[in-house]
């Protein structure tokens, strides 16, 4: 996705690798991106975490004979042993199964949540940006007015409305609810992006504006939406099991890490793998995502700050 | 300047208004304030419930009980909860608990985050570098509620540690205290400390990512140099042209960082039993109390803005460029 990028910084930070005769441009700007994100230690283990933990979370299921709505009669409460490598809760049911769904949901809804409100700050961001006057004035205050209340008290205040129903509606308000900051990073960059010789030159030739937006805008601030998905995918785990925390996101007999966490919090002194592994589990899996994210902006974004000083610092 | 900024300011209460109907709207539409009543065994008489929808106002439309409702709140009556308690008379002492638990978290919050984030910057790729990036990926991936209930945990070791009550986790206060003005003030600090910290900690997390890559901007600025070739010492220059500069950015972060401190704080709240406004915010979803959990959001608006609003001063002051 990122090799098809006409991104302009490319040209500044191409000359300072070395041209492949035999490979096209294309190709090796993604060569470039790939060899600089892999310069980043922290982002490689995180991205190989990220693997392992989905392996984990929809494969490992199929290792353990417990459901994760299944109780055990013959052990409550028991620590961590063979037959319950997490042990068990309160009613017996086996936390390693459990913490494994957990885990599923939180993954999936982070992912779909990243996806659907980038898109969602793509499309505002740039019809703000590239429009202008009032469809500018009028979506920026909806931005503002988003912003004003946190998503999570918006989406506590929802919750009665999708209690009993899927977790999807979950997904959806999430995104709907945290697009906003990198709206109004898009709306910057389209502001510039508008006034370039090439989306001139499509406009005088009468291209229609929202192609224009899709193939001259889009492409040019890729990176800026690859590395903001997934900087959302860590926030919307996190606003999804503060949700759930409180039971107001993932509902029961469904879990999420979420309610693990609030389930085991309060015997954790006594019990504490009721609430340890969902714990570990999910600052695992946020701190990976972030460290994606980061090294993510690191080799797409040469620009940035913090990149250029690393880089020359290496 | 003043100009401008009044201006801000009649957009801020205009987003005030827009955000607190929101609340409202949706509340109303989602909650069921009558299903406590309805779901009671043995059923009450329809006419219980009937007056309850009167005194309620469910037959009127959404945005007359919102006009209704904001009327009150002009005139400093915000309404009563479902059980008809006056919302008034419990605002001030919630506010103030909420206000005193985010005051210090964030002033503790933005001046170590500062701190921490410049002296990363000076001393880049040192072993204390690395320790804070660490330190605030860690914190920044962990969601409040671990937070509190780790440190609530660690206050617990540490007392059975120490054989006494070094540190309270639950309160602001230990009820029934008795006892003159210093020790008051003692048993207060010593519930205070957990709490403040659990808000602090990503506050300084976040504050100090950001202040180091802005203080990194300016380290290897054209400027500094010049004010050190002048004859100004290194320390000196940094934090007399450095810092200064590197604080503008972080300006508009600080009203950025504040949705955060708040859905931080409904978390603290809870956790550590302080009757906060977050603490009724979440009661007031399980209620289904509409008026209660407008209320909040209102508060909420209020000191967003409010934060930035001041971060829109703070630019102004710092950043000499900026005559409005």
């Amino acid at each position: 996705m990122s090799a098809s990028i006409t991104d302009p910084h490319s040209t500044a930070a191409s000359p300072g690798s070395p041209a492949q005769p035999l490979i096209e441009g294309r190709s090796g700007r993604g060569r470039l991106v790939l060899r600089r994100f892999l310069r980043h230690r922290l982002s490689v283990i995180g991205l190989v975490c990220i693997v392992a933990l989905y392996a984990l979370a929809f494969l490992g299921p199929l290792f353990t004979p417990w459901g994760y709505a299944e109780q055990d009669p013959t052990a409550y409460l028991s620590p961590p042993s063979a037959q319950h490598w997490f042990g068990t809760s309160q009613i017996g049911e086996d936390v390693f199964a459990q913490t494994l769904r957990g885990l599923q949901k939180s993954l999936t809804i982070g992912l779909l949540v990243g996806i659907i409100s980038t898109t969602i700050a793509a499309v505002v961001g740039t019809a703000a940006g590239y429009f202008g006057g009032w469809v500018d004035r009028a979506l920026m205050w909806v931005v503002d007015l988003l912003l004003v209340i946190p998503a999570f008290l918006i989406i506590a205040i929802l919750s009665p409305a999708f209690r009993g129903k899927t977790w999807l509606i979950l997904v959806v308000l999430l995104a709907a609810f945290s697009w906003m900051i990198t709206a109004r990073i898009v709306r910057g960059l389209t502001l510039s992006l508008r006034e370039r010789e090439f989306v001139l030159a499509a406009r005088f030739t009468g291209v229609p504006p929202w192609r224009i937006i899709v193939r001259h805008i889009l492409p040019n601030m890729a990176s800026i939406l690859i590395i903001d998905a997934t900087i959302t995918v860590g926030t919307a785990i996190l606003t999804e099991t503060g949700l759930s925390f409180f039971g107001f996101g993932v509902q029961p007999p469904d879990v999420s890490l979420g309610t693990l966490i609030a389930n085991g919090t309060n015997s954790a002194l006594t019990f504490p793998w009721l609430f340890l592994f969902s714990g570990g589990l999910l600052v695992l899996t946020v701190l990976s995502v972030n460290s994606v994210g980061d090294g993510l902006r690191d080799a797409l974004d040469p620009t940035s700050a913090r990149g250029s000083r690393r880089r020359s610092g290496d | 300047m003043t100009g401008f900024l009044a201006r801000r300011l009649a957009n801020y209460v205009l987003l005030c208004l827009a955000a607190t109907f929101l609340a409202f709207a949706l509340g109303s539409l989602t909650f069921s304030p009558l299903g406590q009543l309805q779901g009671r065994n043995p059923a009450p008489p329809a006419s219980v419930i009937a007056a309850k929808r009167a005194e309620l106002h469910l037959d009127e439309p959404i945005p007359a009980r919102f006009v209704a409702w904001m009327g009150g709140v002009v005139h400093g009556d915000f309404g009563s909860t479902i059980t008809g308690q006056p919302i008034t008379d419990e605002l001030g002492a919630r506010a103030g608990v909420s206000l005193r638990l985010f005051a210090l978290g964030t002033v503790l919050g933005i001046a170590v985050g500062v701190l921490v984030g410049v002296a990363s910057a000076i001393r880049q790729y040192k072993a204390s570098d690395y320790a804070a990036t660490l330190f605030s990926f860690l914190v920044l991936s962990t969601p409040v509620f671990l937070i509190g209930t780790l440190l609530k945990f660690g206050g617990l070791r540490l007392n059975e540690a120490a054989g006494s009550t070094v540190l309270y986790y639950t309160g602001e206060f230990s009820p029934g205290f008795q006892g003159g003005w210093w020790a008051a003030l003692a048993d207060r600090l010593s519930h205070l400390v957990l709490p403040t910290l659990a808000i602090a900690l990503s506050q300084i997390a976040l504050y100090s990512r950001y202040q180091r890559s802005a203080m990194l901007d300016v380290l290897g600025s054209d400027f500094l140099r010049t004010a050190q070739a002048k004859g100004l010492t290194r320390r000196r220059a940094l934090f007399k042209h450095g810092l200064r500069t590197a604080l503008i950015p972080m300006a508009t972060l600080f009203a950025f960082g504040f949705g955060l401190l708040i859905t931080g704080g409904v978390f603290t709240e809870r956790i550590f039993g302080w009757y906060g406004m977050g603490d009724w915010f979440i009661y007031g979803v399980q209620q289904n109390d509409t008026n209660i959990v407008a209320t909040v959001t209102l508060f909420v608006a209020v000191l967003v803005l409010f934060s930035g609003w001041l971060s829109d001063v703070l630019y102004a002051a710092l950043d000499p460029r900026i005559r409005l």
